[in-house]
Protein backbone atom coordinates (compact mmCIF):
# COMPACT_ATOMS: atom_id res chain seq x y z
CA UNK A 1 0.00 0.00 0.00
CA UNK A 2 2.46 2.88 -1.02
CA UNK A 3 -0.54 5.63 -0.71
CA UNK A 4 -0.28 4.82 2.88
CA UNK A 5 3.72 5.33 2.80
CA UNK A 6 3.23 8.68 1.38
CA UNK A 7 0.37 9.70 3.44
CA UNK A 8 2.71 8.88 6.60
CA UNK A 9 5.52 10.82 5.55
CA UNK A 10 3.68 13.34 4.18
CA UNK A 11 1.95 13.61 7.69
CA UNK A 12 5.23 13.47 9.37
CA UNK A 13 6.90 16.19 7.51
CA UNK A 14 4.27 18.29 8.36
CA UNK A 15 4.29 16.96 12.22
CA UNK A 16 7.56 18.46 12.29
CA UNK A 17 6.91 21.83 10.24
CA UNK A 18 4.22 22.88 12.77
CA UNK A 19 6.39 22.10 15.63
CA UNK A 20 9.92 24.03 13.96
CA UNK A 21 8.03 27.36 12.19
CA UNK A 22 8.83 30.53 13.89
CA UNK A 23 5.75 31.80 12.48
CA UNK A 24 2.15 30.52 14.66
CA UNK A 25 0.06 30.68 12.13
CA UNK A 26 2.09 28.49 9.41
CA UNK A 27 2.59 25.83 12.17
CA UNK A 28 -1.37 25.80 12.69
CA UNK A 29 -1.83 25.25 9.02
CA UNK A 30 0.89 22.46 8.87
CA UNK A 31 -1.22 20.91 11.75
CA UNK A 32 -3.95 21.01 9.56
CA UNK A 33 -1.85 18.94 7.12
CA UNK A 34 -1.06 16.31 9.59
CA UNK A 35 -5.07 16.32 10.17
CA UNK A 36 -6.20 16.18 6.86
CA UNK A 37 -3.92 13.40 6.16
CA UNK A 38 -4.97 11.35 9.12
CA UNK A 39 -8.28 11.99 6.98
CA UNK A 40 -7.05 10.35 3.77
CA UNK A 41 -5.27 7.48 5.51
CA UNK A 42 -8.80 6.48 7.41
CA UNK A 43 -10.74 6.50 4.01
CA UNK A 44 -7.64 4.25 2.63
CA UNK A 45 -7.71 1.95 5.99
CA UNK A 46 -11.97 1.26 5.13
CA UNK A 47 -12.87 3.84 7.86
CA UNK A 48 -15.38 6.07 6.25
CA UNK A 49 -17.32 7.31 9.60
CA UNK A 50 -14.08 8.09 11.29
CA UNK A 51 -12.91 10.11 8.23
CA UNK A 52 -16.07 12.19 8.19
CA UNK A 53 -15.58 12.80 12.48
CA UNK A 54 -12.53 13.57 11.49
CA UNK A 55 -12.70 16.38 8.99
CA UNK A 56 -15.44 18.26 10.60
CA UNK A 57 -13.21 18.34 13.93
CA UNK A 58 -10.21 19.07 12.52
CA UNK A 59 -12.20 22.22 11.09
CA UNK A 60 -13.38 22.90 13.91
CA UNK A 61 -9.86 22.80 15.84
CA UNK A 62 -7.91 24.54 13.19
CA UNK A 63 -10.91 27.23 13.46
CA UNK A 64 -10.40 27.35 17.55
CA UNK A 65 -6.76 27.39 17.13
CA UNK A 66 -6.32 30.13 14.81
CA UNK A 67 -9.01 32.52 16.41
CA UNK A 68 -7.04 32.12 19.47
CA UNK A 69 -3.80 33.20 17.69
CA UNK A 70 -5.48 35.99 16.30
CA UNK A 71 -6.82 36.83 19.19
CA UNK A 72 -2.92 37.15 20.66
CA UNK A 73 0.23 37.09 19.01
CA UNK A 74 1.69 35.36 15.77
CA UNK A 75 4.76 35.51 16.58
CA UNK A 76 7.06 32.89 18.59
CA UNK A 77 9.50 34.34 20.34
CA UNK A 78 10.69 31.21 22.76
CA UNK A 79 13.16 30.01 19.82
CA UNK A 80 16.67 30.35 20.77
CA UNK A 81 19.73 28.64 19.26
CA UNK A 82 23.42 27.85 20.65
CA UNK A 83 24.68 24.55 22.63
CA UNK A 84 21.84 24.18 24.28
CA UNK A 85 19.38 23.70 21.68
CA UNK A 86 22.00 21.27 19.95
CA UNK A 87 22.30 19.70 23.67
CA UNK A 88 18.24 19.54 23.43
CA UNK A 89 18.15 17.79 19.59
CA UNK A 90 21.09 15.12 20.53
CA UNK A 91 19.01 14.26 23.59
CA UNK A 92 16.04 13.61 21.54
CA UNK A 93 17.29 12.04 19.37
CA UNK A 94 18.99 9.63 21.55
CA UNK A 95 15.78 9.10 23.65
CA UNK A 96 13.92 8.54 19.87
CA UNK A 97 16.33 5.71 18.57
CA UNK A 98 15.69 4.39 22.39
CA UNK A 99 12.12 3.87 22.24
CA UNK A 100 11.70 3.04 18.68
CA UNK A 101 13.90 0.04 19.12
CA UNK A 102 12.01 -1.03 22.32
CA UNK A 103 8.59 -0.58 20.10
CA UNK A 104 9.86 -2.85 17.62
CA UNK A 105 10.45 -5.58 20.45
CA UNK A 106 6.96 -4.75 21.93
CA UNK A 107 5.61 -4.77 18.17
CA UNK A 108 6.55 -8.58 17.97
CA UNK A 109 3.04 -9.50 20.15
CA UNK A 110 0.86 -7.68 18.17
CA UNK A 111 -0.08 -9.73 15.22
CA UNK A 112 0.85 -8.70 12.04
CA UNK A 113 -0.60 -5.70 10.04
CA UNK A 114 -3.53 -6.61 7.87
CA UNK A 115 -4.55 -9.84 9.93
CA UNK A 116 -6.35 -8.71 13.09
CA UNK A 117 -7.52 -11.02 15.52
CA UNK A 118 -11.18 -9.46 16.20
CA UNK A 119 -11.78 -12.06 18.93
CA UNK A 120 -14.52 -8.97 20.38
CA UNK A 121 -15.43 -8.40 16.43
CA UNK A 122 -16.75 -11.23 15.79
CA UNK A 123 -19.87 -11.40 17.33
CA UNK A 124 -20.33 -7.87 16.46
CA UNK A 125 -20.33 -8.57 12.64
CA UNK A 126 -22.56 -11.59 12.92
CA UNK A 127 -25.56 -10.47 15.14
CA UNK A 128 -24.93 -6.63 14.50
CA UNK A 129 -27.54 -6.77 12.31
CA UNK A 130 -30.31 -8.55 13.70
CA UNK A 131 -29.77 -7.57 17.24
CA UNK A 132 -29.88 -4.19 16.82
CA UNK A 133 -31.27 -3.69 13.35
CA UNK A 134 -28.14 -0.90 12.18
CA UNK A 135 -26.40 -1.89 9.06
CA UNK A 136 -23.03 0.51 9.65
CA UNK A 137 -21.45 -1.95 12.57
CA UNK A 138 -19.88 1.21 13.62
CA UNK A 139 -22.76 3.22 14.66
CA UNK A 140 -24.14 -0.70 16.09
CA UNK A 141 -20.89 -0.60 18.21
CA UNK A 142 -20.85 3.16 19.48
CA UNK A 143 -24.80 3.21 20.38
CA UNK A 144 -25.93 -0.08 21.08
CA UNK A 145 -23.02 -2.56 22.10
CA UNK A 146 -20.95 -0.18 23.94
CA UNK A 147 -23.64 2.59 24.73
CA UNK A 148 -22.21 3.30 28.29
CA UNK A 149 -18.99 4.01 26.60
CA UNK A 150 -20.58 6.72 24.84
CA UNK A 151 -22.78 7.85 27.50
CA UNK A 152 -19.18 8.99 29.42
CA UNK A 153 -17.78 10.62 26.39
CA UNK A 154 -21.09 12.32 26.26
CA UNK A 155 -20.39 13.31 30.02
CA UNK A 156 -16.68 14.41 29.36
CA UNK A 157 -17.34 16.91 25.97
CA UNK A 158 -20.46 18.36 28.34
CA UNK A 159 -17.76 19.06 31.39
CA UNK A 160 -15.22 20.32 28.75
CA UNK A 161 -17.69 22.32 27.29
CA UNK A 162 -18.74 23.91 30.94
CA UNK A 163 -14.80 24.45 31.79
CA UNK A 164 -14.40 26.57 28.26
CA UNK A 165 -17.55 28.48 29.07
CA UNK A 166 -15.92 28.73 32.51
CA UNK A 167 -12.79 30.12 31.64
CA UNK A 168 -13.50 32.24 29.06
CA UNK A 169 -16.87 34.18 30.72
CA UNK A 170 -16.74 37.85 31.09
CA UNK A 171 -19.73 38.38 33.23
CA UNK A 172 -18.87 38.41 36.83
CA UNK A 173 -14.95 38.24 37.03
CA UNK A 174 -13.29 40.99 39.06
CA UNK A 175 -10.53 41.18 36.60
CA UNK B 1 5.34 -3.31 10.95
CA UNK B 2 6.31 -0.63 9.40
CA UNK B 3 3.07 1.38 9.40
CA UNK B 4 3.08 0.72 13.26
CA UNK B 5 6.83 2.23 13.46
CA UNK B 6 5.89 5.65 11.71
CA UNK B 7 3.01 5.86 13.79
CA UNK B 8 5.03 5.51 16.62
CA UNK B 9 7.49 7.87 15.28
CA UNK B 10 5.17 10.59 14.94
CA UNK B 11 4.07 9.93 18.29
CA UNK B 12 7.52 10.83 19.27
CA UNK B 13 7.26 14.08 17.63
CA UNK B 14 4.72 15.15 19.40
CA UNK B 15 6.23 13.74 22.60
CA UNK B 16 9.22 16.05 21.18
CA UNK B 17 7.40 19.23 21.43
CA UNK B 18 5.78 18.62 24.49
CA UNK B 19 9.04 18.46 25.96
CA UNK B 20 11.19 20.51 24.54
CA UNK B 21 8.96 23.61 23.23
CA UNK B 22 8.40 26.35 25.31
CA UNK B 23 5.24 28.32 23.58
CA UNK B 24 1.85 27.06 24.65
CA UNK B 25 0.52 27.05 21.56
CA UNK B 26 3.30 25.10 20.63
CA UNK B 27 2.78 22.46 23.61
CA UNK B 28 -0.85 22.38 22.32
CA UNK B 29 0.10 21.37 19.30
CA UNK B 30 2.72 18.37 20.27
CA UNK B 31 -0.39 16.98 22.50
CA UNK B 32 -2.87 16.95 19.30
CA UNK B 33 -0.07 15.02 17.50
CA UNK B 34 -0.03 12.54 20.15
CA UNK B 35 -3.54 12.43 20.08
CA UNK B 36 -3.55 11.62 15.86
CA UNK B 37 -0.64 9.38 16.33
CA UNK B 38 -2.95 6.86 19.10
CA UNK B 39 -5.77 7.29 16.02
CA UNK B 40 -3.73 6.38 13.51
CA UNK B 41 -1.82 3.39 15.64
CA UNK B 42 -5.96 2.11 16.19
CA UNK B 43 -7.17 2.24 12.74
CA UNK B 44 -4.03 0.74 11.66
CA UNK B 45 -4.45 -2.37 14.18
CA UNK B 46 -8.12 -2.34 12.80
CA UNK B 47 -7.50 -2.94 9.31
CA UNK B 48 -8.02 -6.30 7.49
CA UNK B 49 -6.28 -7.16 4.01
CA UNK B 50 -9.30 -6.83 1.53
CA UNK B 51 -11.60 -5.66 3.91
CA UNK B 52 -14.42 -3.21 3.05
CA UNK B 53 -16.14 -0.92 5.44
CA UNK B 54 -18.25 -2.58 8.06
CA UNK B 55 -21.58 -1.21 6.85
CA UNK B 56 -23.90 -4.62 5.37
CA UNK B 57 -25.80 -3.68 2.12
CA UNK B 58 -28.09 -5.93 0.04
CA UNK B 59 -26.13 -8.67 -1.70
CA UNK B 60 -22.72 -8.24 0.24
CA UNK B 61 -23.70 -9.71 3.61
CA UNK B 62 -21.46 -12.30 3.55
CA UNK B 63 -18.28 -9.87 2.43
CA UNK B 64 -15.35 -9.91 4.69
CA UNK B 65 -15.40 -6.71 6.76
CA UNK B 66 -12.38 -4.45 9.14
CA UNK B 67 -12.44 -4.28 12.98
CA UNK B 68 -15.59 -1.72 13.94
CA UNK B 69 -14.02 -2.24 17.23
CA UNK B 70 -10.97 0.03 17.21
CA UNK B 71 -12.89 2.34 14.96
CA UNK B 72 -15.74 2.79 17.24
CA UNK B 73 -13.26 3.35 19.95
CA UNK B 74 -11.41 6.15 17.80
CA UNK B 75 -14.48 7.87 17.08
CA UNK B 76 -15.63 8.81 20.68
CA UNK B 77 -11.89 9.77 21.25
CA UNK B 78 -11.83 11.77 18.29
CA UNK B 79 -14.46 13.90 19.71
CA UNK B 80 -13.56 14.08 23.09
CA UNK B 81 -9.49 15.12 21.56
CA UNK B 82 -11.62 18.35 19.98
CA UNK B 83 -12.81 19.42 23.81
CA UNK B 84 -9.60 19.22 25.40
CA UNK B 85 -7.87 21.40 22.46
CA UNK B 86 -10.91 23.97 22.81
CA UNK B 87 -10.09 23.63 26.62
CA UNK B 88 -6.81 23.74 26.77
CA UNK B 89 -6.54 26.85 24.17
CA UNK B 90 -9.10 28.77 26.19
CA UNK B 91 -7.02 28.21 29.10
CA UNK B 92 -3.97 29.72 26.97
CA UNK B 93 -5.85 32.64 25.63
CA UNK B 94 -6.89 33.46 29.21
CA UNK B 95 -2.73 32.86 30.50
CA UNK B 96 -2.08 35.17 27.23
CA UNK B 97 -4.18 38.31 28.85
CA UNK B 98 -2.90 38.32 32.21
CA UNK B 99 1.11 37.64 31.66
CA UNK B 100 1.41 39.34 27.58
CA UNK B 101 3.40 36.24 26.39
CA UNK B 102 3.01 32.44 25.61
CA UNK B 103 6.74 31.94 26.81
CA UNK B 104 5.92 29.36 29.75
CA UNK B 105 9.37 30.61 31.35
CA UNK B 106 7.35 33.98 31.63
CA UNK B 107 4.49 32.63 33.28
CA UNK B 108 6.20 30.99 36.17
CA UNK B 109 5.12 33.62 38.61
CA UNK B 110 2.25 33.64 40.53
CA UNK B 111 -0.36 35.85 40.52
CA UNK B 112 -2.75 36.47 43.21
Amino acid sequence: MIELYLLLILMILGAIIALESRNLLSAIISLGIVGFGLTLIFLVLQAPDLAIVQIVVETLSLIILIAAILKTTREDTTEEWGAKKIFLYLGGLAFLVIFLISVKGALKFLPPFGEPLMRMAGPYLKLGLEKTGAANLVAAVILDFRGYDTLGEAAVLFTAAMGVIAVLRKIGRKN
Amino acid sequence: MIYYLLSMLLFLIGLYGVLVKRNLIKIIIGLVLMEYATFLFLALVGYKKGGTAPIITKGFEKAVFVDPLPQALVLTAIVIGLATTALLVSIAVRIYQRYGTFDIREIRRLKG
